[in-house]
Parts: structure tokens; sequence; C-alpha cells
């Protein structure tokens, strides 16, 4: 009995056990996406005859018999479905990973439904857009422009994917055919901290189809680290391919290839490995204390991997300065960042010999010369390049499985995948860091902050990746947007035997910020003075310097300043009413962020414009495009350079062949350094006249870009459930290249903040393993839990920024959890200290209180 | 015949759901072909492999149906497959047609391997999180729901974390013929709690019936506190009895 898949029959029978997601992915319907495979995302919804389903936990062999329509089946030919063509033109997507699940749930909504989305979209995650824009696109608002040439740079352009995207044909990572694929399963650690005295592959190479084992025995004797910056020496060398120390539950100890999942899977069942267990810890603060197991021993005498001490000025003389001083210790969870695209790679040999990665990250070029350097090959003989990726968040800023699909594909000679699961993502992969951060506080009645002191303890897990980068970066603008010349920082970034943490959006300053904003919030109510006024009198103004404890690049300034603009939004914000439920509690808090428009220390971008004859061009540029946008601002910056419109420039991307370099996709470097380099290219093409020119661009000087945050709450005493009743943000990114793309990010960084502010939790139990590892126990944003955020954009120019614009990307992010925290401290009277705020600890923070 | 390895397979949403490495033989219930909904003159039997959609749709005109239906954590899509015995059978804490059988005297029918049958009220079944008292190769047939129990007067009470998260508490009150009152505790604890009333009960007998539940007796998850669950459990238990009184 065949599956009618859009329109055709399919003859091939499902395998025993199949869901339907992967045979329709292995019958050729790559816009099935998996996001969750546990029924959580809906990105794989489908219709089986007429009824829409989650294709990852529907029995395949239950299609059998019915029409099955995918997204590559709902358009009429070339006309496209009137949901497909709403969410282009709302572009109710950014990646772009979600959204043939999305316009597929959302084809299938009768009327009813249609009016009551928080309910009828439950079953569908976006982890970028926040879901304003998916809002929009269900309604039909159209939000897309036709620039004019000339006019693209300020427009609402769309992205150019985006006809690829609503139909289902965006070739993401996992998104290829390729012929003879042999299949990458890894067996993960059960201990926190072992050696590995043996494994015993007998059994596992007896299963059919096993074609390859790997263990530490395998791998390189080489150290590296899986954080990818352009200065390698930013992060510590602690990290092997395969080691035959495991230091926690989760890392991988063997990887087995074969000739499908499920053999491999089978086959890492079998594998017999036998332990040493070594002591463990897992918690920072013992891992400070002396005698702690040290998590490196071999390597490192203790458990610090960076530390920073530093003050300005006298401290103790601005405390006894103050007439009020406040102190208090601030704790974030660890996050996961749940780019809807899992990690992982394909690797093959091209015809000349060369290995070729399609992988699934951030840094295409850094990936190259991390693949070279660990097997010894010129970097010529490495290809790294992306499809359409999927999500990143700053996760994908890591080599989590270039290194092992390389080994494997130098080992068979044969292409190899390795996608991660979804419970991976959470064991294996990386988090935000965990933070503890303790904050004292002395101010003036008249406003004035006499001193700041602050004591970070940063928990980077087993390995350093980003570890001591993260701490540093969390103490600079998160202090040097205040004009305080008395601050003291003790800071420590310390390996404990947990899952490492790494770069994630925000880069450590979120988590600083939310103990400081939240600390200068009840500073303020102690002097009695409101906190935009408070702010006021102590930020940095255009021409201050930008200081904080310690050594810093010196190429930062403030190139064009916002931030007063932003805090007159913050005022504006108090003076609106919304109307609460009787009884319950309401508080209204506010806060501020700075982000440096780049990383310190040189951040490159090549990029290379030729012309095509007929008013069109190709550019090609190294960054990848992972729905940041970056694409649409690097197209129109082109377009108006040149005179003509965005679709007349054809974009090549995100692969080692094309440009000589990019430094990658993070620090929020899309626009002002790529489109730096685009700019630079375009403009070298007009001024010669020929037929191809180069732009590049070093990241610096940098500029820096402000964001303010603003909430009213409501909050249940009795039963500690919290209603966001209104959200107002308020961004300063400069020139506002693409004012849809730039909203969208933000709504969607204000929706990320919120799930770590309000939600989101990755647990460990007491022996260090993962416990929440599927998105039913990490609990994701949904449609039901976002609220409208209000974006607002501050009038600026920069004099460093292309066309005068500034980083967006990660910023919005981190003024949320403190404002959300200062509002919840003023509906329910206690200074809660510790994200996520879920109700149950409102309400026994609420009873304590009592 | 049954064997080591073999799972009877409902909807599939909860076995496909994730990896299970110990299934080797997956036994198919629906195609079995059993008619999703029974009128009895007593009452309703509902086959095993009826799916959420099909009882929202077929039992649409009681508010507790609709409301059980809607408090489960998963989209419409999954009410399309997933079924009211496999709800069942997951054994979660938070599983609404655990709440809604437990709620109405719903009585499960199980068949052995042998074709034996046996019936356990829905509040017996489950037994703890994730612990059912079904025996090794035994399936639910079907929960037969009492017609009077059906048609009475419900009181629906739902906590959790997120708007439409998974329930961290599920309460139902039920009026009885003569007066008497039912309360059923579930998704706060690790399995259900029915406590029975012959009488309208006042506060302060309401409240000494929840105490007995045990503090360890509260599920501790990510869904909600132990502590939390207690409290918001004898929060919406009163606001039950006050509803169910006027």
């Amino acid at each position: 009995m065949s599956v009618e898949i859009n329109g055709t029959p399919h003859e091939r029978a499902p395998r025993p056990g199949q869901c339907l997601r992967t045979y329709l992915r292995e019958e050729g319907c790559f816009g099935v996406k998996k996001g969750c495979d546990a029924g959580d995302c809906g990105a794989c919804t489908v219709h089986v005859d007429g009824e829409p389903v989650h294709s990852c936990v529907y029995p395949a062999f239950r299609a059998q018999g019915h029409r099955v329509t995918t997204i590559e089946g709902l358009a009429n030919g070339d006309e496209l479905h009137p949901v497909q063509r709403s969410f282009l033109e709302a572009q109710g997507f950014q990646c772009g990973f979600c959204t043939a699940g999305l316009i597929m749930t959302t084809a299938a909504l009768d009327p009813a439904q249609r009016a009551d989305l928080p309910r009828a979209l439950k079953g569908n995650l976006c982890r970028c857009t926040g879901y304003r824009a998916v809002a929009d696109a269900v309604a039909g608002i159209p939000a897309q422009v036709w620039a004019r040439p000339g006019a693209a740079v300020g427009a609402a352009v769309g992205a150019p994917a985006g006809p690829q995207v609503v139909t289902g044909t965006a070739r993401y990572t996992f998104d290829v055919d390729v012929p003879g694929l042999l299949h990458l399963k890894v067996l993960r650690s059960p201990h926190a901290h072992a050696r590995v005295v043996a494994v015993d592959t007998s059994a596992a190479l007896a299963v059919p189809g096993v074609e390859l084992i790997l263990t530490h025995k395998d791998a390189p004797d080489r150290l590296f680290s899986t954080a990818q910056h352009e200065n390698v020496a930013e992060d510590p060398a602690d990290t092997r391919v395969l080691d035959d120390v495991v230091r926690f539950v989760g890392q991988r100890v063997a990887a087995v290839v074969a000739t499908s999942e499920a053999a491999a899977e089978d086959a890492c069942r079998r594998l017999r490995v036998e332990y040493e267990v070594l002591p463990a810890v897992l918690d920072p603060a013992l891992a400070l204390a002396p005698g702690a197991p040290l998590v490196h021993g071999d390597k490192f005498d203790r458990n610090v991997i960076g530390e920073l001490h530093a003050a300005l000025g006298d401290v103790d003389a601005g405390f006894a300065a103050a007439d009020e001083v406040y102190e208090a210790t601030f704790r974030t969870a660890r996050v996961q960042h749940a780019a809807l695209e899992t990690h992982g790679a394909l690797g093959w040999l091209d015809d000349d010999g060369r290995l070729v990665i399609r992988s699934s990250t951030q840094t295409p070029f850094l990936t190259r010369r991390a693949v070279a350097a660990l097997y010894d090959l010129p970097p010529d003989r490495v290809r790294v390049f992306t499809g359409r990726v999927g999500g990143g968040f700053g996760g994908k800023q890591e080599m989590l499985a270039e290194d092992l699909v390389a080994l494997a594909v130098l080992r068979t000679g044969r292409p190899v995948k390795w996608e991660f699961t979804r419970s991976e993502q959470f064991c294996g992969a990386t988090t935000r860091h965990p933070f503890r951060v303790t904050v004292k506080a002395g101010a003036r009645r008249d406003g004035t902050i006499t001193a700041l002191q602050l004591e970070v303890l940063a928990d980077t897990g087993a390995y350093g990746n980003h570890g001591p980068s993260v701490m540093y970066h969390s103490c600079h603008e998160s202090i040097a947007v205040y004009k305080c010349d008395t601050v003291r920082v003790d800071a420590h970034a310390v390996y404990t035997n947990t899952v490492p943490a790494g770069a994630f959006r925000g880069y450590g300053l979120g988590q600083v910020t939310f103990a400081l904003e939240s600390v200068l919030d009840e500073v303020a109510r102690r002097i009695g003075m409101d906190p935009v006024t408070f702010r006021e009198l102590n930020v940095v103004r255009p021409g201050d310097a930008l200081t904080a404890p310690g050594d810093h690049v010196d190429d930062l300034g403030i190139a064009s300043y916002g931030l007063d603009q932003c805090l007159d939004r913050m005022r504006s914000a108090y003076a609106t009413v919304d109307e609460a439920p009787a009884g319950w509690l309401t508080g209204e808090g506010m806060a501020i962020a700075m982000i440096a428009a780049g990383p310190p220390g040189g951040h490159f971008a090549d990029a290379t414009i030729r012309s095509l004859g007929d008013g069109r061009y190709e550019l090609s540029v190294g960054t990848a495009e992972f729905g940041n946008g970056s694409t649409t601002v690097h197209a129109q910056i082109a377009a108006d350079e040149l005179g003509t419109t965005p679709d007349r420039i054809v974009i090549r991307q995100s692969d080692t062949d094309l440009v000589p370099h990019d430094t990658g996709a993070f620090a929020s470097t899309g626009v002002v350094v790529a489109g730096q380099a685009v700019l630079r290219a375009a403009r070298a093409l007009r001024a010669s006249g020929g037929e191809i020119a180069h732009g590049h661009f070093d990241g610096t000087p940098r500029s820096v870009a402000f964001n303010a945050q603003w909430f009213r709450v409501a909050v249940d005493p009795d039963t500690g459930e919290l209603r966001i009743l209104r959200s107002v943000h308020s961004a300063d990114a400069g020139t506002v290249m693409n004012p849809m793309q730039l909203r969208g990010q933000i709504e969607g960084g204000v929706a990320q903040a919120l799930g770590a502010t309000l939600a989101e939790h990755v647990d460990l139990d007491e022996r260090g393993e993962v416990t929440t590892t599927t998105f039913r126990q990490y609990h994701l944003p949904t449609f039901a839990d976002t609220p409208f955020t209000e974006v607002h954009f501050a009038e600026t120019s920069d004099e460093i920024g292309p066309l005068g614009a500034k980083s967006m990307s990660e910023s919005p992010f981190n003024p949320v959890s403190p404002a959300l925290a200062n509002a919840l401290r003023d509906a329910i009277g206690v200074r809660m200290t510790e994200i996520p705020f879920t109700a149950d600890r409102i309400w026994r923070a609420i009873q304590e209180d009592r | 015949m049954w064997r080591p390895g073999d799972a009877w397979l409902g909807g599939g949403t909860a076995l496909f759901g994730e990896p299970r490495p110990g299934i080797s033989r997956l036994l198919d219930l629906p195609s079995a072909g059993w008619p999703a909904l029974t009128a009895r003159d007593d009452g309703v039997e509902i086959a095993a492999t009826c799916t959420i959609a099909e009882l929202a749709t077929l039992l649409d005109r009681y508010a507790i149906v609709r409301q059980c239906c809607e408090a489960l954590l998963a989209s419409f899509k999954i009410w399309n497959v997933a079924t009211v015995g496999g709800n069942l059978c997951a054994a979660l804490p938070a599983g609404p047609m655990i709440s809604l059988g437990s709620a109405l005297d719903g009585v499960c029918t199980l068949i052995g391997p042998a074709g034996e049958q046996r019936q356990v009220p829905v509040a017996e079944f489950v037994t703890g999180e994730g612990r059912t008292v079904l025996r090794d190769g035994e399936l639910l047939r079907s929960i037969f729901l009492p017609g009077a129990a059906l048609a009475a007067r419900t009181s629906y009470r739902r906590g959790s974390l997120h708007r439409y998260g998974r329930s961290a508490v599920l309460l139902i009150g039920r009026t009885a013929p003569g007066g008497g009152r039912t309360l059923t505790v579930t998704a706060a604890t690790r399995r259900p709690w029915v406590f029975r009333f012959a009488e309208p009960p006042r506060a302060e007998r309401l409240q000494a019936a929840l105490a007995t539940i045990p503090p360890a007796e509260y599920v501790d998850d990510v869904h909600g506190r132990p502590a939390w669950r207690a409290h918001l459990t004898r929060h919406y238990a009163e606001q039950i009895r006050t509803e169910l009184s006027v």
C-alpha cells in the first residue's frame, strides 16, 4: 500500500517503528523539519488526509493508503497558498526553521482557532521571532515593501531567502541527499568524572552496518577549544576529540559510524566501557575551595580558568560617602539556546580528495582553521560551508560536531553525517553560563552613585570554551555604562564537572546586568528617586570614556548616543495605564544595557562583489545567516551603493571557498563588520567601474549600542501567577537599516530573555546528569507566554558603523531580566534574586515575606 | 502471542515521543477497529483507541470533557492522534484523561494476554508516576463513564507554571445525587486522590480531608514545587467547594 505524498504515490514501505517525519524526509520532503522528535515543537507538522499532525510522533505505516501534504505540496503550482504568502509578506520568520510547521498548522486552523492563537499555536515553538510577526502573518498584515533603486537602506525589505523559507525549499544543514551517507552516533559518559580504562567494541562491531568505531585511541593527541574566536589563545586548549578522561555526564566517549542511524545507535548501546570513577565537583563555589577535585588536574593545578581582580578609585571611601548602601547576591540558571535546528554536520571528500564539511555553524572559516589544525591539513585542503542555519544564539560559535565528523570522513573516505538529537542539545552541547553575582552599590541622596563592588562567579562547566572571555565581557559594558570612578571587581570563571557553558546571546553581560540593574533599582528606591532620573544622573554621555576595572582594549567609544532617548521612552511608559485583575498586585520596573558593537581584539570580514551584467551583481560574503537577517541588510547596502534594487543582488555566503576570510557571525557583527566590508566592496566597484571589487573590515574601532526595557506586571498573590500587562523596549541601533527586521530581532530577543527570566532552567541531578532533556521539561516561551512588546528606535547615526548603523542582535536580551525583576519587586515588595521567576517561586517569596 | 519486547501501540504520540530501545515489536490497537464511543443505557463506553479529538467532539455537550481535553499540554494536532487510553497508560500525574475518568467514577476494562477481562476504577488504575496496574501483556480496552456522573454538575480548576503549560494541579469537584460531593485531586499528586462527602462539606472538613494527603505524595518536578502544589490544591479545593455550594 503506497503513501500519497503531495499527490504522488510513494511505494516504498516504511521501516518497522519508523515515524512519518523521517519517512517523508527520506522520500525527499526536506521541508519537514526535526525540531524535537517528541511532538512538542511542531516543526514537522504535515497534513494526513487534511488533518494536521506532528509527523515525528506519527507512525509512518499508518500513512499507508492515505494522503499526506507537506509544505512542498501546499502551494498550487507556482501560486503560493494564502498562508505562505502572508508569512512571506509579514516576514513571520527569522531563521525559518519552524516556519513550515507554522504554515502547515495555520493552514489547518478553523475560524475559532484563528481567533484564539495562544491556544491554537501552543504546539508550535519559534525561538527567533517572539511570535508578533507570526501573529501578523496569520492575520494577513503585511510588513514587507519593495524598495526603489537606491532607497533600500531604511526600508522594510524582505529577506532574500523568504520565498524558499515559506515553500520549504530553503536548504538547511541536513536538507541534502548524499549518496552512500554513513551516520555517526556517540556514546556519552554516565559519569561526571572518570577515566576510560578500556572500551570493548566487539559486540558493537558485530552489529550489521557498522563501519567504524572511534575511541580516544583514534583521536589526535592534541588539545583544542571548541570555542571559536579570531584569536585562538582566547580560550584554554583543554579538549580532545575523544578523551581518555571524561569530565561531565554526557561527554562523548566513543563514536560509531554505520550505514544507518539505528545501527549506529544499537552499536553504541553494545559498547562495553570500563571506567575508573574519579571524584567530581558540581558546584562552582565548591570548585573554588581548597582541596576541591580538579576538573583538569592533568593540565592545571586549580579549577579557576579566568579571573579578574581590579579596581578604579577608592571603593571603601566611596561606600563611606554613600547615604544608602545596598548589597545582594543574584543567581542565573543554566539556559539552553534551543535553536530549532540542532547541532550537526555532514562531511565528505570532494573529487579532488579535499575534506568538505557542511555544518550548522556560525563560524565556517574559524572551524576550517580548527579542523585543519587538528588533522595537520593545509587550510586549502579543507572547505567548510553552511546551508541555511536554523538558529544559533551563540551556540554555534563552537565546534561541537565537525571535529568528529572530519575524523570519521578521513578514516572511512566516505560521507558521514552527525545530527544531534534534541536531548543531546541539552546534555551534550553548551549552555548559557550560570552566574552568581554579588553587587554592592552606594549612592548619595542627590542620586550620585558613590561606589560599585561586584563579586562574580561564572561556572564554565567541564571545559573552558568561552569561559574567560564571557567572564571579562560580563564585567565590562554592564559597568562602563555608568560614569562611576570607584568600582571594584572580583571575578572568577571556574571549571566544574558539568555540561560545558559556552557563548550565549549577550555573552555574560545579561547575567551581570541582571544583578547590577536590580541593585541600582533598590538603591534608587532607598534614596527616594525614580529609577529613570537615577539612571539619567549616572549614565555615560557623549564624550565620556567607557571605563571598567581591568585592562580593556581601548578602541571602544561612544560614536553615537541614543541612551537619553531610550530613557525618555522609559519615562513616558510610566504614564500609561493598564487594568489588572481584582486582588492582584501590580508593579513597574525598568533597566538599561549597553553593548559594544563587536568584540575586542579584531573581527574580520571580507566581501567580494562582481557585476553579472544587466544591472545584476553577485555579492560574496563569509559570514553566516541563521535568522539574524544580515543577508538582507547586505543586499540593501550593496543595492543602494550600486543604484539598483536588492532583488538584483545575488548573495553567496558562508563558504570558505568564497572569500579570503571571515571571523564569523557572532558578537553582533553581521551589520557592523560584515556590512562594512560589503559597503567598502560596493563603493570600490562603483568607484572603479570595473567588473569586480573587494571590501575588507578589521572590526576596529568600535561604537556602543544601547537598550532599555520597561515592564508593568500583575501578580496573583494566591498563586504566584505573573502576567505582563505592558512591555516597552527602546533601542539605539544607530541608523535603522531595516525596521521590520530590527523590530523582529528586538521582539525575539525580549521573548528569549523572558524565557530565561520566567521559565527556562537546565537542571542537573545530584550526579551531574541533565534531567531536562526535552521541551516538555524545558519550557520555551510559546505564543501564549509572550506578550506584545512595543519597540521604539532612538534616532541616531553612528560615526563608525556602516551608513550610521550599530549592532543589535544580542543586546535586546540584556535589560529584560532586571526590568522584570524590578517590576516584580515593585509589585510584591520582595526583591527576588534568582531567575527564573516561576509562579511557585514567586508564591514562595510572597509567603516568606508574610 | 505476547512476547518480551512487545508494546501495545495506541496513537503513538507517547511511544514515538522518545527512544524505546527495549521495544522490538509494536502491536497496533487502532487496527482492531473498535468504535470510538459506544452509548450504553447507564453511560458511555470510550474505546482506549478513541482519540482526544474524537472525544472532544463526540462528548462536546459535557463541559468537563472539553475542559479535560484542553488541559492536555499537547496541541490540537496531537489530539488528532493521541488516544484516551494512551493518556491513561502513560500514567503521568498531569494526564487529563486520568483526571476525567477519576472524577467521573470511570471504570477501566482490561484484557489479559489470554483474553481474560477485569474491571478497575480509573482512580485505581494509576498507582504512581508512570505506574499502572497493567500486567505484562495486558491491554486497556475501554473506559466506562457512568451517565449520571457525566451529567452531574462539576467544577474545574487547573494550575500550571505557564498559561497552557503542563498541569501542576488539576481538581474536579462533582455533585452527587442526594447532595453528596466528590473532589478529585490529580496532577498535583503522584496518583489520583478522590474524596467523597455524603453532604456538602464545610471548609474545615474539606481541608481536613486534603490534609490526609502525605506531603511526599505531592509531585516534585520541573512543573512545580510540592509546597506550591499542595497550597494550590487547598486553594482551588475551597474555590470548588464554594462554587458548588451556590
